[in-house]
């Protein structure tokens, strides 16, 4: 680190900064996550003392909640698999109600649904009632603890990607683990996002390009135009709920049924699950460079041995590979591109090896695709990019786009859309809707997300009530409902009635979310540092906000500094002084103090820059009339 | 589109007002203070002085996504990661009015609405939408018809290429309609494009479903 620094006006230094500013870049996978870090724009895969970048996205659980990630649980899978959890990633922002949809095969033990509850899906392992945030949250944990090992200090902010396909709920739920994991968001980037970074900026390249990334549970296409170091996505597309995983459920399916007609039906147990599912997912690898290969079950004392060739695999998955490629068709519709305006196509995601996989996108491209990186380890890279250009600062722009159109629901379940897909974010946009019956005085306003056009085929995200509307006749209250997407992906709703100025607004949050209770209750019994943590936290923010105020003073002072006579200005050098002795401290309130006193002794100098800018303003329109040959009166 | 990008007031003022962070006078819509190189409110302006662009029909694809390039580079959120609450709010406000100006400014059919509106067809708040034109209504129906009656990808898509042949024509209509200052003419142009595109639209829907439905009896066949 510099020993000197020197910032420009209104950058904002604080003091202690020095490494503590790294961020890293986190791959949150299904199957796998890969954190990594940026330094002078080198990026950096974190590996463990063998080589491993991968860290299996597994976690085996004590009966106390003790944890256990990667391939240490994945071997614990195998003699205790009621105390491992996989893919959870699944999981993510999901309600009881849509789990029931995914079921038949999934390896999760699901908590029935309390009577009425709706909140999001709890699973029992180890005799622990656990959410799919708290697991996350236990992955990114380890992944902390790799990178701080790394490098020997703490880190507390990170980049964390996900699937371009996320709702706004499993995107809230990644944000919550992070949270609970101790690590500050700076910004959610979409996977195939992350991949163009990394990829465009190592190789280069300029024009239109495709991401195609089938992850272990995802599948993500986006179309991007890439140059000069901007990435602008296009369109983007995808399926949450399609990935490597559903290859592995094939397979199994498959084992399990020839396993059932030799020994006889009966109902499976979740270890066979578990078990067939693992050993198809070594199949499925084996069948990428091998022709065919024989696999045995051994569960529950009996065994059963499996023989399975490649075309038959592919036969499994056909029509999975297929749905892909129906989604990257309309998503080049939707960018306004066909295959030959492509230059080239990039594959992410480990499912990206499956031969038939390469084959058929080669087909929908109408080119051979590129594979001249690593598509398990190309995310994280992209992440710890933007880890960097976000703290330190970068030449390049992710220009990113909103997945899924976000709606409202009207009368009659009806969907009337707000913000439609591939929309460049941050957005706002509003929109008026009216009461429908006489004296009506509170409306409910119901936020989905999704493309169909009734209520019920979308996903719900929000439901909040608008009260206190004046009574009026059917119609005559204008009601402007405003959707916000920030620059995470993330939605906010307001709703105001125009002619009383009644006014809602919520963070999207409730509906699969955790609350801030429980929230709350976790943040306590995870870490007991948690209230030191906001101390910290809320310190930083009154030095980065001292800082910028100092430097805004400065600035001031340079350009207008005549306009004060030297009692004035010592006046002001005094107060600043004491504020840039201060903001070195820990002390919170001296630093507010002490930015309040500066406030309030700037105040008339404040008040001479502004006479005199409007006097100049006015002079110039004078001038300007003057040499128009206009008479003022 | 919004009902509001049509609403806002032209801008009025050149007096300054006081910088939020130094408190001393900046410009109207100028994103950064003089001074101390806060970031400012958007402020209003309509979407092509936002870009910095002459308000015309005929922009280059080329020009706009310079200019927008250029903005959210300093603009965007991105850039504001480790700044203060305030400043990261101010970023967002910058960074979603300038992808609005883009948005609307990108289409020719919403670029040809918001100039009509812009030029002083307000009467129109929300577009151009001329129901009584009978030659259009009709060209509409039939073309509607014979894609309802499409029963093969091909029929499809040579109802596809005549659309994209009229949208084509349409625009190179409308800028001339534009650069003789027939606003009027524009506006019925502009409706003419508007169902034109959703006419493509449509054609996109209709060949996705007669694709399915060649596909579930492809399977019903094997």
């Amino acid at each position: 680190m510099a020993l000197l620094q020197i910032h420009e006006p209104g950058a904002t230094p604080t003091p202690h900064e020095g490494d503590h500013n790294l961020a890293v870049g986190i791959d949150l996978g299904t199957t796998n996550s890969v954190v990594a870090i940026s330094t002078d724009g080198n990026p950096e895969v974190l590996r463990d003392d063998d080589g491993r970048a991968l860290v299996p996205s597994i976690v085996a659980y004590a009966p106390d909640g003790s944890a256990i990630v990667g391939g240490l649980a994945r071997t614990l899978l195998l003699d205790r698999p009621d105390s491992v959890v996989s893919s959870i990633k699944r999981l993510m922002g999901r309600g009881i109600e849509d789990v029931k949809g995914l079921s038949g095969t999934l390896p999760f033990d699901i908590e029935p649904a309390v009577d009425g509850e709706t909140g999001m899906v709890r699973l029992n392992v180890s005799g622990l009632k656990l959410s799919p945030v708290e697991i996350s949250a236990d992955i990114l944990r380890a992944l902390k603890e790799r990178a701080e090992d790394h490098l020997g200090h703490t880190i507390d902010k990170a980049v964390i990607t996900v699937p371009a396909y996320f709702d706004d709920a499993a995107r809230l739920a990644t944000k919550d683990a992070a949270r609970l994991a101790n690590l500050e968001v700076l910004r959610l980037v979409n996977e195939p996002t992350a991949a163009a970074l990394a990829y465009g900026l190592d190789k280069a390249v300029e024009g239109i390009y495709a991401v195609y990334d089938l992850g272990g549970g995802t599948f993500d296409i986006s179309i991007l135009r890439m140059e000069k170091g901007v990435f602008q996505v296009l369109a983007t597309g995808g399926d949450a709920a399609l990935g490597g995983d559903d290859f592995d459920h094939a397979i199994a399916e498959h084992f399990l049924a020839e396993r059932a007609s030799r020994l006889g039906e009966k109902a499976l147990t979740s270890a066979e699950v578990k078990i067939a599912l693992m050993t198809a997912s070594l199949a499925k690898e084996c069948l990428s460079s091998a022709d065919d290969g024989q696999w045995m079950l051994d569960v529950d004392g009996q065994q059963t041995n499996h023989k399975l060739d490649r075309a038959t695999f592919e036969g499994l998955i056909a029509n999975l590979v297929e749905r892909t490629q129906d989604i990257c068709r309309s998503v080049m519709a939707d960018a306004g591109v066909s295959a030959p305006d492509i230059k080239g196509v990039v594959l992410v995601g480990g499912s990206t090896r499956v031969p038939l996989v390469r084959a058929r996108v080669a087909d929908v491209f109408e080119q051979q695709p590129l594979a001249d990186i690593n598509p398990d380890e190309v995310v994280a890279v992209g992440a710890a990019l933007q880890a960097e250009a976000l703290t330190v600062g970068s030449d390049t722009l992710l220009l990113d786009v909103t997945p899924l159109s976000l709606g409202i629901e009207t009368m009659g379940g009806l969907i009337e859309k707000i913000i439609t897909r591939n929309t460049p974010i941050p957005v706002a946009k509003a929109q008026e809707f009216t009461t429908y019956q006489d004296g009506q005085t509170a409306m409910i306003i119901h936020a989905v997300q999704g493309e169909r056009e009734m209520v019920d085929q979308n996903r719900s995200l929000a439901r909040f009530t608008l009260r206190g509307i004046p009574p009026m006749t059917a119609g005559a209250a204008r009601i402007r409902v405003t959707y916000t997407v920030d620059a995470d992906g993330l939605l906010t709703v307001a709703a105001t009635e125009e002619t009383s100025g009644v006014e809602a607004e919520v963070a999207v949050k409730p509906s699969y979310g955790l609350t801030e209770e429980e929230m709350a209750a976790m943040l306590y019994d995870s870490m007991k540092h948690a209230k030191d943590d906001m101390t910290v936290r809320l310190l930083a923010e009154a030095r980065v906000e001292a800082g910028r105020n100092i430097g805004a003073v400065k600035a001031a002072l340079a350009a207008d500094g005549e306009l004060l006579d030297p009692t004035e200005r010592a006046a002001i050098d005094a107060v600043m002084e004491h504020l840039e002795a201060v903001l070195g401290g820990d002390d919170r309130e001296a630093i507010n103090t002490a930015a309040e006193d500066m406030e309030e002794a700037t105040k008339a100098f404040a008040e001479k820059r502004m006479d005199r800018g409007i006097r100049t303003a006015l002079r110039g329109v004078e001038l300007e009339a003057l040499e128009e040959g206009v008479s003022k009166g | 589109m919004t009902v509001e990008q049509f609403t806002a007031p032209p801008k009025t003022t050149d007096k300054p007002f006081p910088c939020w962070s130094c408190k001393g006078p900046v410009a109207h819509s100028t994103p950064f203070c003089g001074t101390c190189a806060a970031v400012q409110p958007p402020g209003q302006a309509d979407h092509f002085s936002r870009l910095g662009l002459d308000v015309t029909f005929d922009l280059a694809e080329r020009d706009l996504d310079q200019a927008y390039f250029a903005l959210q580079r300093h603009l965007h959120p991105d850039r504001f990661a480790g700044k203060s609450a305030k400043e990261k709010s101010l970023s967002q406000q910058q960074a979603t009015a300038i992808n609005d100006a883009y948005e609307t400014l990108k289409e020719p059919l919403h670029r040809a609405d918001y100039l009509v509106h812009l030029k002083g067809m307000g009467v129109f708040p929300e577009g151009c939408n001329l129901v009584n034109d009978q030659m259009l209504l009709m060209e509409s129906m039939e073309l509607r018809e014979a894609l309802a009656e499409a029963e093969v990808p091909a029929d499809v898509d040579a109802i596809t290429a005549r659309a994209s042949e009229d949208i084509k024509s349409c625009i190179e209509q409308l800028s001339a309609l534009f650069g003789a200052d027939d606003i009027e003419g524009a506006c019925r142009l502009t409706t003419r494009l508007k169902y034109l595109k959703k006419l493509a639209e449509e054609c996109r829907a209709r060949k996705v479903k007669l694709a399915a439905a060649a596909k579930t009896s492809n399977g019903n066949i094997n």
